[in-house]
């Protein structure tokens, strides 16, 4: 199996593993008796891989409905006493973070690891929030590692700390860490407890305000307790001589510690691994002597505001240079080019950037695209189609949400007009019914339906807003990597589990007006959205069909490959296909012609249908 | 000894990731320190991938621009794109097979004459061309055009692994019953390349 190599027992052995490979291993190393998550990338890999070998490590996993359900399963786990650990992407933590904030306050018995995958510029987010605030609103340690070893390593010291400390760790990486794939040496596997029990002490795992009020007293005396251990912590290490002092963390370490050394730059650098609380007693005697320091961090100034406030709190005369002072940008992920430019700016050193300029040539972008057979294509060619026959298609407000189908915000489609998060389609929606006399159709796909739109169709419901609902079921959490959610049969652990039925939830909640269409079948689908427009209240249209690329994989195992081409006999040059289907296997030729390209097309025909060829051009390709 | 950088650039599907993981593993089987950046973005079909490796001494896992000491690119416009990572002592690797983007097939932009694009990088770089898929296609499989590529990086002087410790890497990464297609398709990239040099 792909990710057996994270079970391999023999230590010392060196495996090339991506940072979320390592924080498995590290984990299994740890005596992880229980997982939880909701995927999101960049910390999708975790998941795939627990979901993988979780059972025969004898771990349990699951893939919860949400952030804020799997936060709750992880701290009930801790607090039976068994090793436990939650992670998902940084905006993750939003929905997860009203319980991770009462965490802090009950504490834990087994250790707690709570991973937060950050997205420094943004490569697969709405935001680049710097989730380490959240270490400080909630009084939580934090720790940071910088490569996939480091990340194995560490995750082990966190849940010994959380242990130590009965607090939760919030373990901060970002995407060029959880992506980064380096050499990992191997420790020894230890197997966790397979069930722990749960002793009832109510003052302790309650909070109502007279519990609460003594654990934030408890908690602010941990987090003086965690101070010293950070301060103490090996994790927290000084590298390199020089009358300049460098501190730095993450991922910024990296670029740090490969220019200094290349560049041969007289520093002394401070490489904090445990960041939360500031380890003040550490950087106090890593200031001595030193007349100029840098805080190299990536996004906010959390570090340089820390050693600002240390500074003039101790009185400590020294020059602190960082993004405050305007020399470090504080946006985007940083790279060896913002280092040297930043160290340039700062220390008024010279270092050389950048590579050799190439002549000018204009090259056409390749963004992200609706794969060929998609079934969201076919949805939002069919809902297109009906909204321009009724001469609405302009008006309607189109709210959507996180998922493949978001790229509808890209021509001809052009169903995108307004996100905020998970399950914003059909919050928002209910807004905009209300606030204008527009018509709105919200769009969600399955496994985010079940995340956050549930309680938001109630809503709809409840306030009667006049709105078309639309889940994009295609039978997966396609864009994280295709794991599997509530409304599945199989579960984490590859076991067989429920499968809830959408339709049944949205009558169960009381809408009346529900469709289930396949989006292949063009003409049934615009029959539907007809409906679904003309009906007065809400309206739910579920449109099913199991994601192309899972269909794809289960022909070429079977060695179906049924391709489409388009006969020129009967093409009028229309251009309806290539203009509004716009399936990416289609091509013009120098002369106007319209082809498929054979290794893109991948046989759904759903172009064949009248609906989409008027002309009947488009036909399966006949085996010689 | 400074670290020796390699830029894989390509289109979702080419089989980029699964190029480099080969030279990963053979790195790590000879005992040598590698450090690799992924980007796994949004439903990557279609798109541009970028994979930046640096085996030696090196922590960050992404090439300092003007150190890429290759650029092995799977496809003409995206070698082009990652031409700011290349610098004096640059070797480009390209397979000269576009893959027309679907910005160009619906006629809202234009894709370049290959060889406009491998003038402008041979203006800078020391330039290699081959078409991969066409060695694909005489080794037996398509599919197999990423390890083509990973036989003609092989063949550059001064690319730190030998031939056999590649070809045993080919072999723990590839399934088993491809394994046989793929050392025919490592073979033929590995030989178009020396025979250019």
């Amino acid at each position: 199996m792909k990710y057996d190599m994270v079970l391999d027992p023999t230590p010392g052995r060196k495996a090339f593993l991506l940072g979320n490979e390592a924080v498995v291993r590290g984990a299994l190393e740890a005596g992880l008796s229980l997982a939880s998550t909701y995927p999101g990338t960049p910390s999708s890999e975790i998941g795939n891989v627990l979901h993988a070998v979780a059972k025969k490590a004898g771990v349990y996993f699951e893939f919860s409905t949400n952030e804020k359900v799997a936060m709750e399963v992880a701290a009930a786990g801790a607090a039976s006493g068994i090793r436990s650990m939650v992670f998902f992407k940084h905006v993750g933590l939003n929905v997860a973070a009203d319980a991770f904030m009462s965490t802090a306050y009950v504490g834990v018995r087994g250790g707690l690891v709570v991973i937060t995958a950050d997205d420094p510029s943004m490569h697969s987010s709405q935001n680049e929030q710097d989730n380490r605030y959240y270490a400080q609103i909630a009084q939580m340690p934090m720790m940071e590692p910088s490569s996939p070893q480091e990340a194995k390593d560490m995750i082990k010291e966190a849940f010994e700390i959380s242990e130590k400390l009965g607090l939760p760790v919030l373990f901060r990486m970002t995407t060029r860490v959880n992506h980064m794939r380096g050499v990992v040496e191997y420790g020894e596997l230890v197997k966790g407890k397979p069930k722990g029990r749960f002793e009832k002490a109510p003052s302790r795992y309650v909070p109502v305000p007279s519990n609460a009020r003594g654990m934030h007293i408890r908690l602010l005396k941990k987090m003086e307790e965690a101070e010293e251990m950070a301060s103490t912590s090996h994790l927290n290490r000084v590298e390199g001589e020089g009358d300049v002092g460098i501190i730095t963390s993450g991922a910024a370490y990296n670029y740090v510690a490969d220019v200094v050394e290349e560049h041969g730059i007289r520093a002394r650098v401070l490489k904090l691994g445990f960041t939360h609380p500031f380890p003040r007693a550490r950087v106090r005697e890593f200031l001595k002597g030193l007349k100029t320091v840098v805080v190299v961090e990536e996004l906010e100034p959390y570090m340089e505001k820390e050693l600002r406030a240390m500074a003039q709190v101790e009185g400590i005369d020294i020059r602190i240079h960082g993004k405050m002072d305007g020399h470090f940008p504080r946006h985007y992920e940083y790279t060896p080019e913002v280092v040297k430019r930043g160290l340039n700016s700062a220390l008024g050193l010279n270092l050389p950037v950048g590579g050799v300029k190439v002549r000018e040539i204009t090259v056409p972008s390749r963004p992200p695209v609706l794969c060929p057979g998609c079934p969201h294509r076919a949805t939002y060619y069919a809902i297109g189609a009906v909204l321009r026959a009724k001469k609405i298609r302009d008006e309607t407000i189109f709210t959507t949400d996180i998922g493949c189908y978001t790229l509808g915000i890209q021509k001809p489609y052009e169903m995108a007009d307004y996100l905020l998060c998970m399950g914003s389609s059909a919050g928002a929606a209910c807004g905009f019914a209300k606030a204008t006399d527009q018509p709105v159709m919200g769009f969600a796909g399955d496994s985010t339906f079940f995340h956050a739109c549930i309680p938001a169709l109630i809503n709809a419901v409840h306030n009667r807003a006049n709105m078309i609902f639309v889940v994009l079921d295609n039978r997966t959490t396609a864009m994280t990597g295709h794991q599997p959610h509530p409304g599945l049969p199989i579960d984490g652990l590859g076991d067989e589990a429920p499968a809830l039925d959408i339709e049944k939830v949205v009558r169960g909640i009381g809408i009346e007006h529900v469709e289930v269409v396949d989006p292949y079948d063009i003409k049934e689908t615009k029959a539907a959205f007809r409906r679904a427009v003309e009906h007065n209240g809400i309206s739910v249209v579920i449109t099913r069909r199991e994601c192309a690329l899972i269909m794809d994989a289960r022909n070429r195992k079977a060695g179906i490959f049924r391709k489409y081409d388009v006969n020129q006999d009967m093409c009028t040059r229309c251009y309806n296909c290539v203009e509004n289907f716009a399936c990416p296997a289609f091509y013009r030729d120098e002369e106007g012609g319209v082809h498929i390209n054979p290794y893109l097309c991948d046989g759904c025909g759903v172009c064949s249908q009248r609906d989409v060829c008027p002309f009947g051009a488009i036909e399966e390709v006949k085996k010689e | 000894m400074r670290p020796y950088g390699i830029v894989y650039a390509g289109v979702g599907g080419q089989g980029v990731l699964t190029a480099s993981s080969i030279v990963g593993e053979a790195a790590i089987r000879r005992g040598l320190n590698v450090v690799m950046s992924e980007i796994h973005g949004m439903a990557q079909r279609g798109g541009s991938v970028v994979a930046e490796m640096r085996i030696g001494n090196a922590r960050s896992s992404i090439v300092p621009e003007g150190e890429a000491d290759v650029i092995l690119g799977f496809e003409p416009v995206e070698a082009y794109r990652v031409a700011h990572k290349g610098g004096e002592n640059t070797t480009v690797i390209m397979s000269t097979d576009p893959i027309i983007p679907f910005t160009v097939s619906v006629g809202k932009e234009t894709y370049p004459p290959v060889e406009e694009l491998v003038g402008a990088l041979q203006e800078k770089f020391r330039v290699v061309t081959l078409s991969a898929v066409g060695l694909a296609r005489k080794a037996g499989n398509l599919l197999t055009a990423n390890v083509v590529m990973v036989g003609a990086l092989t063949a550059l002087p001064g690319f730190p692994l030998d031939r056999e410790e590649m070809m045993e890497a080919v072999k723990v990464r590839v399934p088993p019953r491809f394994v046989e297609v793929n050392l025919k398709a490592f073979e033929l990239g590995y030989e178009e390349v020396s025979r250019c040099l």
